[in-house]
């Protein structure tokens, strides 16, 4: 399979609207007392991988169900290109699911599993044989059409999934957790093979997923949910260089932050007296109570850089590509990452850590959050 | 080794030796697990299935009126060329065969509601009410079901009050097609909301996704898989109906008789060798059943 193209992919987006594939404009879906999704409203570019991210329960299942036709919204309309789909049954969408527990038919083979949805378009016989086998070399199961899914590995069968959805051409690609019973290996391999074949056939992949690392590794385009509403929505540099809200900041790897109040146009005093410049971008007119960012990779030991904290040194933690320290300042604990570079060399931990401004972001306080 | 501790030392060493021996022959628990029912097995349903199987093959003195140890296949003989016997087992297969098919077509739309339609409370309801019935005699059953079909029945009262004319019911095949259909009903019912209720719901959704409306999913989907539970519910009814004798006796008319009242009466007789060869008729009956059903696939699921 063509792993090696995914060098080539490269995170660009075209700033020009492109037309819209999925557009959820103001969707609400209510279960009894419960809302999973709170008035929503997305747009997914044509052939894009778009990730919906977030924690259980945050309503990205739910979102991907409306989609497919599997829940109807409360409120809202559900486009699939111009045509509103919202009270279609699934099989009137132009969409086809890889569903996270596969939900393959245990009773055919892999041949009649694929098979399945060309039959229902009126796809016949030589039709049917040449697709379906098309489609399984591109997964890497040629050979397989025979067996049954009990009789293939969980990676196998996932492909099949995946093949069983695909073989149908459909407008949009819709992805529930598929990677989620996969072990750590096989899912990281998974991640970069769907990413050659999303890039190959140029069909819009629309994938729901709790781990960030998943959505960032796949994703063009990610939308952060909390609560049943967007949090943030960007490319993964985006979001992980410019966290808009202390959770996009904690969800997306591990962040420093540190309380603090407005001084001025580029400027954030901490709770400690310490003044740290920050971009004017990144305050975007806040005012009083907020928290400052910087992520820990981003820390360099010593005084070089222009915001400067001093402290001491709490744990030292080695985890292989670097070394983690953790400095207790009278401003917060702060993380920092070293690159283990150099075989076999602990850099002396003085206290002193600085970073740069342009790697500082800001976000609201958390304060009021934190009670919660 | 202190003395007093030493006083309670033999019988926990035992106990400690014993579980010991256990632990490292895992056959040897199965078979101190095994060994009441395997025994119960071999002597009371392989001992009554052999001896009925021997005897059928001995013959009765017609004077004496003894069973004699002597090897014939006059029994079988007789089964075979006799029309009254060939007629007798080809009513009790055949309608065995009806009861079946009208208790899986009226068992499937209940069960599906129940399993995948019906909220908590409702299925509840309808369990009660499924399993109500065998709450009953039996024979409280059959007779209630006399007073139903009989002439002055409950059957003949609605229909005149509705303007149509009595029908009779009672003593006929049609009135034991109805009263095993109704017996044997919940039998059906519950294995094939068992295999129902298997179904995750994402196979159904699956099928939607590709584009398979309700009647393809049904048939394509969820029958292949429920297939076992309507096995499973068939030989309950299949071979209860063929073994029964009593509804026949009762509801069914004199030209109704089953294996079963055969095998009854000639045992009255006494003609036990006789009875016993009539009797083997629904074991094998069951047997082709069974290898039928099990070339159908019916048993790849469990």
């Amino acid at each position: 399979m063509a792993v090696e193209s995914r060098a080539e992919t490269e995170r660009q987006h075209p700033v020009s609207p492109v037309a819209a594939d999925v557009r959820l404009d103001r969707v609400t879906k209510n279960f009894d007392d419960v809302t999973a999704v709170d008035d929503v409203s997305l747009e997914i570019e044509r052939g894009s991988f778009f990730a919906l991210l977030g924690p259980s329960g945050c309503g990205k299942t739910t979102t991907l169900r409306m989609i497919g036709g599997f829940e109807e919204p409360n409120a809202g309309t559900i486009y699939l290109g111009e045509e509103p789909v919202t009270g279609k049954p699934p099989y009137k969408r132009d969409v086809n699911t890889v569903f996270q527990s596969y939900a393959l038919f245990p009773h055919l083979s892999i041949f009649e599993n694929v098979g399945f949805g060309l039959r229902r378009r009126g796809v016949r016989g030589a039709d049917v044989r040449g697709r379906v086998t098309e489609i399984l070399r591109l997964v890497g199961l040629s050979g397989m059409e025979k067996r049954k899914p009990r009789q293939l590995s969980g990676g196998q069968q996932q492909r099949v999934a995946l093949a069983r959805a695909l073989v149908n051409r459909p407008r949009v690609l819709l992805l529930d957790e598929p990677l989620g019973a996969l072990d750590l290996k096989l899912r990281k391999q998974m991640q970069l093979e769907m990413k050659a074949i999303q890039h190959d056939i140029g069909i819009t992949f629309v994938h729901v997923t709790h781990d960030q690392e998943e959505a960032m590794t796949m994703a063009d385009r990610i939308a952060i949910m909390n609560g049943g509403r967007i949090e943030q929505l960007g490319t993964p540099g985006e979001l992980y260089e410019h966290p808009q809200t202390a959770f996009v900041a904690g969800f997306l790897g591990i962040s420093n932050l540190l309380p603090g109040t407005v001084s001025a146009m580029d400027a954030v005093r901490l709770d400690d007296g310490t003044t740290v410049k920050v971009p004017q971008e990144a305050l975007r007119g806040r005012s009083g109570r907020v928290a400052v960012g910087v992520r820990p990779e981003k820390i360099r030991l010593g005084h070089g850089e222009e915001n400067r904290l001093s402290g001491h040194l709490l744990e030292t933690a080695y985890v292989g590509v670097a070394t983690q320290y953790v400095l207790d300042t009278r401003a917060g604990n702060i993380s920092v990452y070293v690159q283990n570079s150099e075989p076999g060399a602990q850099q002396a931990v003085t206290g002193e850590i600085s970073w740069s401004p342009d790697s500082t972001f800001v976000v609201d306080s958390m304060e009021g959050a934190e009670a919660e | 080794m202190l003395d007093s501790a030493a006083a309670g030392l033999p019988f926990r060493e035992a106990r400690l030796r014993l579980s010991t021996i256990f632990w490292r022959r895992p056959w040897l628990k199965a078979l101190a697990l095994l060994a009441l029912p395997l025994a119960a097995f071999v002597f009371v349903y392989l001992g009554a299935l052999v001896a009925l199987f021997v005897s059928a093959f001995w013959q009765i003195n017609d004077f004496t009126a003894k069973v004699e140890h002597v090897w014939t296949l006059d029994n079988f003989n007789t089964l075979i060329h006799d029309s009254v016997y060939r007629r007798i087992a080809l009513r009790t297969i055949g309608l065995a065969s009806a009861v079946t098919l009208t208790d899986a077509v009226l068992a499937f739309p209940l069960a599906y509601f129940m399993a995948r339609i019906a909220g908590g409370k409702t299925r509840a309801l309808l369990f009660v009410l499924v399993l109500m019935p065998l709450w009953s005699s039996y024979l409280v059953r059959i007779y209630a079901w006399r007073t139903i079909l009989a002439h002055d029945g409950a059957l003949n009262w609605s229909l005149n009050k509705i303007g149509l004319p009595n029908v009779g019911l009672l003593y006929t095949n049609w009135g034991m097609w109805i009263v095993f259909s109704y017996i044997w009903l919940p039998f059906m019912i519950l294995p094939v909301y068992a295999a129902l209720e298997r179904i995750p719901q994402s196979y159904l959704e699956a099928s939607q996704d590709l584009g398979g409306r309700g009647w393809r999913t049904l048939r394509s989907v969820i029958l292949p898989l429920v297939l076992p539970g309507l096995v499973a519910g068939s030989i309950f009814t299949f071979s209860l109906t063929l073994g029964d004798f009593i509804t026949p006796l009762l509801v069914g008319g004199p030209s109704s008789s089953f294996i079963g009242n055969v095998v009854e009466e000639q045992v009255g007789q006494p003609n036990v060798p006789f009875a016993a060869a009539f009797a083997t008729v629904p074991v094998i009956v069951m047997g082709f059943y069974l290898l039928i059903a099990r070339r159908l696939g019916a048993f790849e699921a469990i």
